[in-house]
């Protein structure tokens, strides 16, 4: 089996542990999570250099920022199946007395969780510090953050944005989600952002567009040619056009399931375009 | 006996920005950010000794505390720098969540709190930041009184796991109180030994509290004055002994009396020992523009705000 091929069957499996994640409980983001699963699967198991069992300070390793909380299904189902904490435990995701909070938190000490997000526009600040403290210990390592593309309507990414130019923060990757849609509609009909790409470059940073963001081997592509832009004195973003709900059929090409669970009809239909690759959990 | 003398005028902010030069030769990990304030925070003789373990943020206060949040995570103890306004309210939600609610190891360490601002007036004289970050869970929260105080304290906090909101002030006013006397967060400091009427200060309002002891001692009253530098988590014990013993208690804060450090006494003694409580503190309302002095007797934060408390408190014994 090729590389992509395994990403590509453990990237079914976190498609279906987020739908049963949220089915169970009748909440949660399902759509933009799916949009990710690629971006996640690859990073995680294809592109970071992560250490297990968890250690909060990240010395010598690279960490990943999620900024846009509310995805929180996809980065639970890949902490998990990274082996970070027993699958199982994504049978608890939203309940009571649970690790897996709704939002990321470090609160309940879910291990692979360094902050807590879900409050849209404070992870790009927080993942520059975190490589600013990477340059002070001479630490070679990356810092990753994702951002949704909604969430660049929120002032302090650009005042991050700004700084992070400034101040030549060049081992960090951002990527954004370019999904197009937020809670009330299109990112363009609701706020229309203008030429984001152009924004960014306006701000300083080394822009790399992945046109293709559920495309395992153009994200790695995308990755790597980010990595060889690290150490130059300037920011990397790779902004990255998803497909919202991707891999399930009826969930794609609307917004309706940013913030809505399947029903149980549903639910199968979903899981029957996902094959078990690695057992539910 | 009296636990203080004065040893002439000095500003608080002073003692942080000496505190943080000592941190900058004691401990390797301490490193400061600050969002266009060097001049007035004190930092710039850090920022000449350790260049690269200080960030100059430009004016973004949120992106000063998301930062902040992650230089923790490579182990680092950053100390953020900006007037207690912006160090607060304009940054709410990033300290709740990427500081409070992450448990994040940052000191927020805001000067020109209150009134004695002065002369820029209520845009940047916040009253009302000790009840928003009391508020937080897990929040450890410290309004010192005078210069050695400020620079002990400023190095307690380095040594603290945990985040701390340090609020500290502008004017130059009295130092008096000794660094023999130490500085233990979560600890008050009895002053003076009374037996009539408990006075409970912080901050800049601990001078005026001894001031106005002096003055009761001459009308035959004694005061316990104890300083409470912590007000969360609140040293529960030095209150209620002393009450125990005066029956009565003034406090005196330089905040509104919502969400103030009396709020949180009034609380106390509610709950463990009800007592008489008068506070002196802003009535519910914003500042304005005015020299230090001039606010703190307008606004009733003086001496003779604390022994006109005092004497209602003891009628009501």
């Amino acid at each position: 089996m090729s590389n992509i091929e395994t990403l590509e069957n453990i990237s079914f499996q976190v498609r279906r542990d987020i739908l049963r994640m949220v089915h169970k409980v009748n909440s949660g983001h399902p759509g933009g999570s799916l949009g990710c699963v690629e971006f996640f699967v690859s990073l995680y198991f294809n592109f970071m250099e992560t250490r297990v069992p968890f250690e909060m300070n990240g010395k010598n390793e690279d960490i990943f920022f999620l900024s846009n909380g509310h995805i929180s299904p996809v980065f639970y189902s890949v902490l998990a199946r990274k082996g970070y904490f027993p699958v199982e435990e994504l049978n608890t995701f939203r309940l009571i007395d649970s690790r897996l909070q709704g939002h990321p938190t470090t609160h309940e000490g879910l291990p692979g969780i360094r902050v807590a997000s879900g409050s849209l526009g404070q992870g790009l600040s927080v993942a520059i510090g975190a490589a600013q403290a990477k340059k002070l210990n001479n630490d070679p390592n990356t810092v990753f953050v994702l951002l949704g593309d909604g969430e660049l309507q929120e002032g302090q990414n650009w005042e991050a944005l700004m700084y992070a130019a400034a101040k030549g923060v060049d081992n960090l990757i951002a990527t954004v989600d370019l999904n197009g849609k937020q809670i009330d509609g299109t990112t363009d009909d609701v706020l229309h952002m203008g030429d984001i790409a152009q924004k960014f470059k306006a701000f300083g940073w080394e822009v790399i567009s992945l046109k293709e963001g559920n495309s395992i081997k153009l994200i790695i592509e995308s990755l790597s040619s980010a990595k060889l832009k690290l150490g130059k004195h300037k920011p990397i973003v790779i902004l990255m056009e998803t497909e919202m709900g991707n891999g399930v059929d009826f969930m794609m090409h609307t917004h309706a399931w940013h913030g809505k669970a399947p029903n149980d009809e549903q639910l199968q239909n979903a899981l029957a375009q996902n094959e078990e690759t690695l057992g539910d959990y | 006996m009296k636990q203080y003398t004065n040893q002439g005028s000095n500003d608080t902010r002073s003692g942080f920005g000496d505190g943080l030069t000592e941190l900058g030769k004691t401990n390797p990990n301490v490193v400061a950010l600050c969002a266009d304030l060097i001049g007035s925070l004190k930092m710039q003789d850090f920022i000449n000794e350790n260049p690269k373990r200080f960030f100059q943020i430009g004016i973004a206060e949120a992106n000063m505390m998301g930062i902040a949040a992650g230089l923790t995570i490579g182990g680092k103890i950053p100390l953020t720098g900006t007037f207690a306004n912006f160090s607060t309210g304009r940054v709410y939600d990033q300290i709740r969540q990427s500081i409070a609610y992450s448990g994040k190891n940052v000191k927020i360490c805001a000067s020109h709190a209150g009134v004695t601002l002065g002369e820029d007036g209520a845009t940047h004289q916040i009253l009302e930041d000790i009840g928003m970050m009391k508020m937080l869970p897990g929040m450890t929260v410290i309004n010192t009184c005078d210069y050695n105080q400020t620079k002990i304290a400023t190095l307690a906090i380095a040594d603290f796991k945990g985040p701390v909101y340090f609020r500290f002030g502008r004017p130059k006013v009295p130092n008096f109180t000794t660094p023999e006397l130490g500085f233990e967060i979560g600890k008050g400091i009895l002053l003076n030994p009374g037996a009539d009427v408990t006075i409970v200060a912080t901050g800049h309002l601990v001078w005026e509290a001894l001031q106005a002891a002096e003055v009761l001692e001459e009308q035959g009253i004694s005061s316990d004055v104890i300083n409470i530098h912590t007000i969360k988590p609140l040293d529960e014990d030095i209150i209620l002994n002393s009450v125990k013993k005066t029956g009565c208690l003034v406090s005196a804060e330089e905040h509104n009396y919502l969400g103030g450090m009396g709020e949180s006494i009034s609380g106390l003694l509610g709950l463990k020992h009800p007592t008489p409580i008068e506070m002196v503190a802003t009535q519910d309302t914003f500042g304005e523009s005015g020299t230090p002095a001039q606010l703190m007797t307008k606004y009733g934060l003086d001496k003779n705000a604390i022994i006109n408390k005092v004497h209602q408190v003891i009628k009501r014994k």
